[in-house]
């Protein structure tokens, strides 16, 4: 099998890396409760979605 | 080349996915509202676009081909009789499929799947559901209140200690 032929520096493996960040994912507000919630999905928070209560979503008690 | 590759598969052999497919089917027609994995109701809205094509024609055969879809008669005759009624004016698109978060275990995006036009039927659920939530919490507290009541009674720990750890139960 090929082996590498020689040890490659960190700088190298800096560089490779330079591109891998994450990226925050965007968020939109939730229209009712105003809170970031993800886009095209049901608001976590309130449980609207396009001005409609669609989800149960429990009260801390 | 992304060729010939349609639909889902869902990680499932054909005789599999057809079974899933039927008892998801069958259960919205049923429930009007299902909560799902998004490639699942994906999966869904064709087969359930076909049994309301099916309900419309309303013949015989038609009701022979739906029940032969179909797990039961039950959502065969509601199929006839009062799904495919409402959507005489209506060629598809008879879902709505709404993301509402992630499933816990392998991150895959959750959703349901509802009828269009069950909004009402949806509202009264929900408000049976929050009566038996409520009345659930009413039990709890009273239970907890008496157990305060009989911790007090034997004079021995203070009750603060286990009416914490109910508490957090509910």
């Amino acid at each position: 099998m090929p082996n590498p032929k020689r040890r490659h520096s960190k700088a190298r493996t800096g560089n490779r890396r330079a591109h891998d960040s994450l990226k925050r994912h965007s968020l939109s507000e939730c229209p009712n409760c105003h809170e970031k919630k993800m886009p095209h999905r049901a608001c976590p928070k309130c449980g609207y979605y396009k001005g409609r209560e669609v989800l149960d979503v429990e009260e801390a008690s | 080349m992304r060729h010939k590759e349609s639909g889902w598969r869902l990680g499932r052999n054909t005789a599999h996915r057809r079974s899933l497919l039927r008892n998801l089917v069958t259960s919205l027609i049923v429930e009007e509202r299902i909560e799902t994995t998004l490639p699942k109701a994906k999966a869904l809205r064709p087969q359930v676009e076909k049994m309301i094509t099916l309900g419309k024609r309303g013949d015989l055969w038609a009701r022979r081909q739906a029940a032969a879809y179909l797990m039961t008669r039950e959502a065969v005759t509601k199929l006839f009789d009062t799904v495919a009624p409402r959507f005489g004016d209506r060629n598809g698109g008879y879902l709505r499929i709404v993301r509402t978060g992630w499933q816990r275990g392998d991150g895959t995006d959750k959703a349901f799947v509802e009828l269009l036009g069950s909004e009402k039927l949806q509202e009264e659920k929900r408000q049976k559901r929050a009566e038996v939530r409520a009345k659930r919490a009413a039990e709890a507290k009273k239970a907890l209140e008496e157990a305060e009541a009989q911790a007090q009674t034997e004079g021995g720990a203070p009750p603060s200690e286990p009416a914490e750890g109910e508490e957090t139960k509910q």
